[in-house]
């Protein structure tokens, strides 16, 4: 009797949840000959950063023929994004999808791509495992710390106290890339340049970023960059002060007009873009793709007017080298800021090196600590 | 006058008529809050509706996305459900010290600590020990800690006059920073690279679905833990002492009531449940504690139990009703093009208006139970 009851109540629900869909939503029923790409953003669209950096992206892919876009932000990397990625599927017919926060992987996007095995799911960031993780999910990224090289030979032209700063989140290793990065660059133009690093243990605290930035400054720092997931606040709060800004995950040079010497940029349109004409075509779109200057997964903002003649040589000199692919940024002898060795002489990794994926230390010259 | 009528009805009214009458009295005490609280909502949604329009959208097709999203079908029930979990037990944070008349704030540092603590006490029995023992020491740890937390605020309020509503807030800033040094030093595992957790639990260790439904174990503690708080506040001296120092502090001292250990002992309870939601979190949707637990159900909690007038078992609809209106955003999202701070607007006024509601206690005649007695 209860399991007839249960049975009688489910069916209404579905038969009245089909009449309100076709109801509310005709022109919206699924589309079966269009793609729909649902994009998932941990924060605001609009934040300066990296969810920004995305839903550029995901306007390109937008304007592409035969493409339907569904977008929805801030969703948090609880269940919420586990119901976000069904609901995506389930009422707006979604058939691949984009979770774009690191977050969202593991568990959330791994157990929502074991119960919908035919609907494709293509992470950033994570590190999918052939074998272990479920076929339909892959995970793409872009090595932007080549950004953050060239923003480093900028740096290095620009500061006059040899002395540069960094407003990171979290010390785990895709951060740690980009201050190990930053300051490497500056010391392709000076080896005496210093670079003062200040966590903040958050990926999205303004307030922290700001003193931070602060901080910075007064300790004497002069061209200032960060990774945080909105670069916004450090970029004014830098500027305000008279500081040089590197910019970092979108172009921030209206933020900091005259201040601005470059940034390190996602070009997600581009790999948005494969993907979406490879799924059109049936092909399959792959389970670990990387790419950086070389296969245009990253880009530099626009030269600022602060930087020096001598600077934009130097630039574009590494910016054509590094678009051939291979560079190593890191290359022994290497030391970390403990005085301990970590790449051997004679040793370099190139920017696909899998050894990078779990960098832990500082190098010489960056003042600060991971723990 | 009214004793006379009132043995006048006595007299001439027949046996159905005396039982009717309690029934009214109790009706009109209980239909006023429902009346008020549903009016609220729906004045709350008539002054969103104005917002809409002025931003140039229909309000119809939003509400009908709402439905949709929220309760139209039965996956989006279970979607509303799903999110509706972790707020019954962070809602009574924040209600049952509203009881004795204290505004805690930060439940949201008891479920950091509460998920830190549950995958701590893990560690050492995955694998030695049988899942439901785990559970239960994970589930016994996390409300402990959390049950500390909340408890030491009401320690604080009662024996060294601190505010307790500053004091759960700042305390839930240095629980969220204690979790994350955690979670980034000692209790890390190694191979969690670019998002420092803990060792992830084995499925077999994890609370599972509930049978047949997309809705994890969670849903099912959570509304326990709002009956059992019930009826601990409606039916027990304990809660009717609570209650007694919630009215009026002084009274319940002259009374000889033991305020100080009411109020530790009920922000303890308060504190222990945020602590279970934690748990809940890490073994039902995490798999490990980390950065992502804390997504902000302590603070909606506070939303829930103040629309529910600090009621636990009124937390159980109004939770399921903000879960269907989060489930329902994305919707909005996604259809309408409206930002994700719609919902956050529509949260807000509902807050504000059933506030203002609240001072419409007593002002209608119709609930007044006196004046059904001398009806009936």
């Amino acid at each position: 009797m209860t399991h007839d009851l249960t049975f009688n109540r489910r069916r209404f629900l579905q038969t009245a949840a089909a009449g309100v869909l076709a109801g509310v939503a005709p022109g919206q029923a699924f589309a079966a000959d269009a793609l729909k790409i649902g994009f998932i953003y941990v924060g605001p669209k609009d934040d300066y950063g990296y969810n920004q950096a995305h839903a550029e992206g995901a306007a390109v892919v937008k304007a592409l023929p035969g493409v339907s876009v569904v977008e929805e932000e801030n969703v948090p990397e609880t269940v919420d994004v586990q119901k976000t990625m069904e609901s995506m599927i389930n009422l707006d017919g979604a058939t691949l999808l984009f979770p774009t926060s690191f977050g969202y992987f593991d568990p959330h996007v791994l157990t929502v791509a074991a119960k919908y095995p035919k609907i494709q799911f293509r992470h950033c960031g994570g590190l999918w495992k052939a074998g272990k993780d479920p076929i339909n999910v892959g995970s793409y990224f872009g090595y932007i710390f080549q950004g953050q090289y060239l923003n480093g030979v900028t740096a290095g032209y620009a500061t006059k106290s040899k002395k540069i700063g960094f407003v990171a989140a979290k010390p785990i290793p895709q951060v740690l890339q980009n201050i190990n990065s930053f300051l490497l660059g500056a010391r392709l133009v000076d080896p005496t340049i210093t670079c003062q690093v200040i966590f903040t243990g958050e990926w999205s605290l303004a307030v922290k970023e700001a003193e931070a930035t602060n901080a910075l400054i007064d300790q004497g720092a002069d061209v200032i960059t960060c990774h945080v997931d909105s670069p916004k606040v450090v970029v004014q709060t830098a500027a305000g002060r008279g500081a040089f800004v590197c910019g970092y995950h979108v172009n921030q040079s209206p933020l900091a007009p005259g201040k601005y010497l470059t940034g390190a940029e996602w070009a997600w349109g581009k790999v948005y873009t494969d993907f979406a004409k490879k799924a059109q075509a049936g092909q399959p779109l792959g389970n670990f793709v990387r790419g950086g200057l070389k296969d245009g997964f990253v880009k530099m903002s626009p030269l600022g007017p602060a930087v020096s003649a001598e600077a934009r040589n130097k630039f574009d000199a590494t910016l054509a080298e590094m678009s051939k692919g291979q560079f190593s940024v890191f290359k022994g002898p290497l030391k970390d800021n403990k005085g301990a060795e970590v790449i051997a002489a004679g040793k370099s990794f190139p920017e696909d090196a899998i050894e990078l994926e779990s960098l832990s230390y500082l190098v010489e010259g960056v003042h600060g600590s991971t723990s | 006058m009214t004793i006379s009528a009132d043995a006048g009805v006595e007299r001439t009214g027949g046996p159905l008529r005396s039982r009717l009458r309690p029934l009214a009295e109790t009706l009109a005490r209980r239909a006023e809050p429902v009346a008020i609280g549903l009016s609220g909502i729906l004045l709350g949604l008539a002054v969103f509706s104005l917002f809409i329009l002025a931003v140039g959208k229909s309000p119809t097709t939003l509400f009908s996305l709402m439905y949709v999203g929220g309760f139209g079908s039965w996956f989006s029930v279970q979607n509303s459900l799903s999110r509706a979990a972790p707020l019954l037990l962070t809602a009574l944070c924040v209600a049952l010290p509203a009881r004795l008349g204290l505004i805690i704030i930060g439940g949201e540092g008891a479920l950091a600590l509460g998920g830190v603590a549950a995958a701590a006490a893990a560690m050492p029995l995955v694998g030695s020990s049988p899942p439901w023992l785990a559970l239960v020491v994970m589930a016994a740890a996390a409300m402990a800690i959390g049950g500390l937390w909340i408890g030491f605020v009401g320690y604080l309020r009662h024996y060294r006059g601190v505010n307790e509503t500053i004091a759960s807030l700042l305390m839930a800033y240095i629980a969220i920073a204690l979790m994350n040094h955690l979670v980034e030093g000692v209790l890390r595992d190694p191979a969690s690279l670019n998002k420092p957790s803990t060792t992830t639990l084995p499925v077999a260790y994890m609370i599972g679905k509930l049978p047949g439904v997309d809705v994890h174990w969670g849903l099912v503690i959570g509304v326990a833990a709002c009956v059992v708080s019930y009826i601990l506040i409606e039916t027990t001296t304990w809660g009717f002492a609570a209650r007694i120092s919630g009215g009026n502090t002084r009274a319940a001292q002259v009374q000889g009531l033991p305020v100080g250990r009411l109020i530790v002992g009920f922000t303890a309870l308060a504190g222990g449940f945020a602590g279970l939601a934690g748990m809940i979190e890490v073994a039902a949707v995490q798999g490990s504690a980390n950065a992502s637990i804390v997504a902000g159900y302590g603070y909606t909690g506070i939303l829930v139990s103040f629309l529910a007038r600090h009621n636990p078992l009124a937390i159980i609809p109004i939770a399921i009703l903000l879960g269907g209106i989060e489930a329902a955003g994305g919707l909005i999202q996604r259809r309408m093009g409206l930002p994700d701070a719609t919902v956050l607007v529509l949260q807000g006024v509902l807050f504000v208006v059933i506030l203002f509601c609240e001072t419409l206690y007593g002002r209608f005649k119709i609930f007044n139970p006196e004046l059904w007695t001398r009806r009936a």
